[in-house]
């Protein structure tokens, strides 16, 4: 049976902010009044309130209605796209893989959602348990011997990372080592997060077969070299089988390893950071193991280090004595605080859940069911016309492909982000590539474990669709979307921030001049 | 309506297919026909305004009789405005060169032409950064960056300009003595900048932002050397708009197609040849920034002769110090840097891996081929 195409239309609702929205006296509840002989009982309650911790004025929240508040969000989610929604293959190195629900019961039931950070230690054993069983379970994963939950997310798990290497040499009189290697084909924020902690960055490109380039590593390294900053499997989806040779490379040099497993799905039980010969590493709870990346967080980079480099993590860790879990923050040699309190807890809970329902085999099975989905992926992708796989050809990829369209665009002049804008016409995401765009016209899949082969077909004739249309009716792709609810961006105003706000306080500020 | 000025140089890449390399010169034309060449610029005119069928009726196209773009156009199903007379068949450099200014004089918006090296070499003699220009590439062997890497993208990037979707850039514009180069010597010096239509390519989602445009990523390059400079050493400044950006922010006079020198933040030597470089050079330490030519990937040998072989030797391996934006880098698609000084012992010596300064504090290696 064929793939039936969804004449799918979202719905736009030209939604204001919500803050528009707002009427002033306008309440969701309205909470009845005090009886008489209540408040002679205990007083009227706003006057126990020290005068110091009182607000002068009210917050400034918008007023409304529960039900206006209701719809509002229901109205806005049905203007966006995601995992709940759609096959969500097309955010490739998102690893947006299927999140149990039951997880999520767990994450809001009252036992966590309303855990004090400031509690004794003494009421908090239970989840305390849970961080520090999380961090055996990845020390099993890694081979690395410790882990921290503070990093709010990867990015900034490796500015940590950043600052331990410069701990690290700092301490052994090697300050001067201001070099951090990557690879171009890295995630990007190994770079920027080692240029933000001060370190100049040194990106190597691939050789001719579109490996890491090992004979530019080499002429890389020098007295200057901190640590080498790097994602294996690549962005491409390319596994570099000489992994063990960089890191001892970077070593002899007297350099650190940090191995960035933000994305781990296609390795898990497979390889290990340890085997591989790092010295650091992390991992995105929020991708592999299964926590929802809540739109750009809060979440977790678990990060991990060897023995030797234990007392560089960050504060506090969860400590067991054998029959109590306690908090250390009495840690002189840790790079310090990252982040509030014990770090996002419901992540951690989340992946913890999910580890504990798969176990050691079932975690193994994720990554093979990702890497077969993954391939079966690769060779239908490869049967649409114009679409290419560059680097490493005729070889299999791991959990992802960067694929190439500038086949398509030479022969009908529709670019990938011409097909990006059809494909949210039938409901799916499409993402092009980090940047710099190393590979022409990009897009880049990733089908995780979790999804059966027919939504990998369906995906796979929604893009098949479009390119057809590519070829007899290129202006129709060009102009799209049709069907979905943005139309085309202006993408300049991006580089002005005059044109954009992230609140409504700035916004009121840059375009209403308040 | 927007007004996009074609010109076809019909007799470009002529001499490709009978190993004439180029067509420089009526002689060498008539050798051509002779030899049973056939024009290739039409065709690949051709090419590139298909991609502009979409905006018939929203773009009048200003062209030059006959086999100069007339034909071209309407095969394409345009009705253009033709100005200008030739003899057909006879057609010479200053044909381009009038046509090019005429079609300045009409006020349009870009002139796309067909041709080679030498067309652009005209095109620029004309016009020079008056107007915004793309060459679609006909020519036998393209060493100017002002072309788009084939006829069919020259043609999605004009659309893109003439939508308002793209912006400009300065391209390199090279002179190469064809002469020369039928018998075996490759000559090129940088000739000129024009301006081109550029796509700059944006990261859709919240995931990726956007980078910084490549004039913010030069002036980091440009900070990031100025900072780094130290009093004992020479700062022999290279060719090009990517160097061009240090001598500005250290408010030096500079030589975009020449090389200058700078010692403690003042200039001492302007447009230099190779002697007077060595002159300079003598006793005294020095570092080279250099960068290569966009598209070709070129750091020596081309645009640059003044850098010699002894020039090279001079200043020493260590002390080189190349800049390219990320842009550029990927505009060589992965091919390496090239390096022809003429000297084989001096190329090996390039050869191998070379680190480029791409921003401030941010690096990254690069092979080189000699």
């Amino acid at each position: 049976m064929s793939t039936k195409l969804r004449r799918f239309h979202q719905a736009r609702w030209d939604e204001p902010i919500i803050y528009e929205l707002s009427t002033e006296g306008e309440r969701g509840l309205l909470v009845s009044q005090v009886e008489e002989e209540i408040e002679k009982a205990v007083g009227d309650g706003l006057s126990e309130i020290p005068e110091s911790m009182r607000r002068e004025r009210p917050p400034n929240l918008p007023e409304l209605s529960q039900a206006q508040v209701l719809r509002h969000y229901l109205r806005l989610s049905q203007e966006t796209l995601g995992a709940d929604l759609n096959v969500d293959i097309g955010q490739g190195t998102c690893t947006m893989k299927y999140s149990p629900k039951i997880n999520e019961q767990l994450a809001t039931s009252p036992k966590v959602a309303e855990l004090h950070p400031l509690q004794d230690e003494g009421t908090v054993q239970g989840i305390l348990e849970i961080l520090y069983k999380m961090d055996l379970f990845l020390r099993e994963i890694s081979g690395l011997d410790q882990f921290s939950f503070q990093p709010g997310g990867g990015a900034q798990a490796l500015l940590a990372i950043a600052s331990i290497i410069r701990a690290y040499h700092r301490d052994r009189g090697e300050a001067h080592r201001d070099e951090i290697i990557t690879t171009v084909f890295s995630h990007p924020s190994d770079a920027a997060a080692a240029a933000v902690a001060g370190f100049k960055v040194i990106t190597l490109y691939p050789d001719e077969d579109g490996y890491p380039d090992i004979e530019a590593l080499k002429e890389a390294v020098s007295e200057r070299t901190a640590g080498l900053m790097i994602t294996n499997p690549e962005d491409t989806g390319i596994f570099n089988p000489r992994i063990a040779e960089f890191t001892r490379i970077v070593h002899e040099a007297g350099g650190l390893c940090s191995y960035d497993q933000a994305n781990a799905n296609g390795i898990l039980g497979i390889t290990r950071a340890k085997e591989a010969g790092f010295d650091l590493c992390f991992f995105n709870l929020h991708k592999t193991f299964s926590s929802p990346h809540g739109c750009g967080g809060p979440s977790t980079g678990a990060l991990g280090v060897t023995k030797e480099l234990a007392k560089y993590l960050p504060v506090p860790l969860v400590e067991f004595d054998g029959g109590k879990y306690r908090l250390n923050y009495d840690r002189p040699h840790s790079i310090g605080k990252v982040r509030s309190f014990y770090g996002v807890v419901p992540v951690v809970l989340r992946s913890y859940a999910w580890v504990m329902s798969l176990g050691a085999e079932g975690l193994r099975e994720v990554a093979e069911i990702a890497v077969l989905n993954n391939n079966y992926l690769l060779k239908k992708v490869l049967e649409i016309p114009g679409a290419s796989a560059p680097y490493a050809p005729g070889k299999h990829r791991v959990e992802q492909v960067r694929y190439s369209f500038e086949g398509l665009a030479e022969e009908t002049g529709v670019g990938t982000e011409d097909v990006q804008r059809r494909m949210f016409d039938f409901g799916v995401h499409y993402w092009t590539s980090h940047h710099p765009w190393v590979v022409p016209e990009p897009f880049t899949l990733e089908p995780t474990e979790s999804y059966s082969k027919a939504e990998l077909d369906e995906y796979i004739a929604i893009l098949r669709q479009v390119v057809k249309e590519a070829y007899t009716d290129p202006e129709k792709v060009k102009n799209a979307p049709y069907n979905s609810v943005v139309h085309k961006i202006d993408h300049a105003a991006l580089d002005d921030p005059s044109q954009w706000a992230v609140t409504w306080r700035a916004y009121l500020k840059k375009v209403k001049g308040r | 309506m927007k007004k996009l000025g074609l010109i076809v140089n019909p007799i470009a890449g002529m001499g490709g297919r009978v190993a004439l390399k180029g067509t420089d010169g009526r002689e060498v034309v008539a050798r051509a026909r002779r030899m049973g060449a056939v024009p290739e610029s039409p065709r690949r005119a051709i090419e590139a305004l298909e991609r502009l069928v979409g905006l018939r009726g929203q773009v009048e196209v200003v062209t030059y009789p006959q086999e100069m773009g007339e034909e071209e156009a309407r095969r394409c199903g345009f009705e253009p405005q033709v100005i200008g007379s030739i003899r057909p068949g006879e057609t010479t450099a200053e044909d381009t060169r009038r046509a090019a200014r005429e079609m300045l004089a009409l006020g349009v918006d870009l002139v796309l032409f067909a041709g080679g090296d030498g067309t652009a070499r005209d095109i620029y003699d004309a016009v020079g950064e008056e107007v915004t220009v793309l060459g679609i590439p006909a020519g036998v062997k393209i060493h100017s960056a002002v072309y788009a890497r084939n006829p069919r993208l020259a043609g999605d990037l004009a659309a893109l300009y003439l939508q308002g979707k793209a912006t400009v850039r300065e391209a390199e514009v090279m002179d190469i003595d064809e002469e020369a180069f039928r018998e075996g010597r490759v000559t090129a010096r940088l000739y000129g900048y024009l301006r081109i239509p550029y796509q700059r390519r944006y990261v859709q989602g919240l995931k990726a932002g956007s980078s910084p445009g490549e004039e913010s990523a030069l002036q980091a390059i440009a900070l990031a050397i100025i900072d780094g400079m130290e009093d004992d050493f020479l700062y022999v400044v290279g060719p090009g708009t990517s160097t061009r950006p240090i001598m500005q922010m250290l408010g030096l006079e500079y030589t975009l197609l020449g090389v200058d020198v700078v010692h403690k933040k003042q200039l001492v030597g302007k447009d230099l040849a190779e002697g007077q470089l060595l002159e300079l050079l003598e006793g005294r330490r020095a570092k080279l920034i250099i960068t290569p030519i966009g598209g070709q990937g070129y750091l020596f040998g081309r645009g640059n002769q003044q850098l010699s072989p002894r020039v090279i030797r001079e200043v020493g391996k260590e002390n080189i110090i190349v800049i390219a934006t990320r842009e550029k880098i990927n505009s060589l698609r992965g091919q390496p840097f090239l390096v022809d000084t003429g000297d084989a012992e001096v190329d090996r010596m390039l050869s191998g891996y070379v680190r480029v300064l791409t921003g401030y504090d941010d690096w990254i290696m690069y092979r080189v081929t000699g």
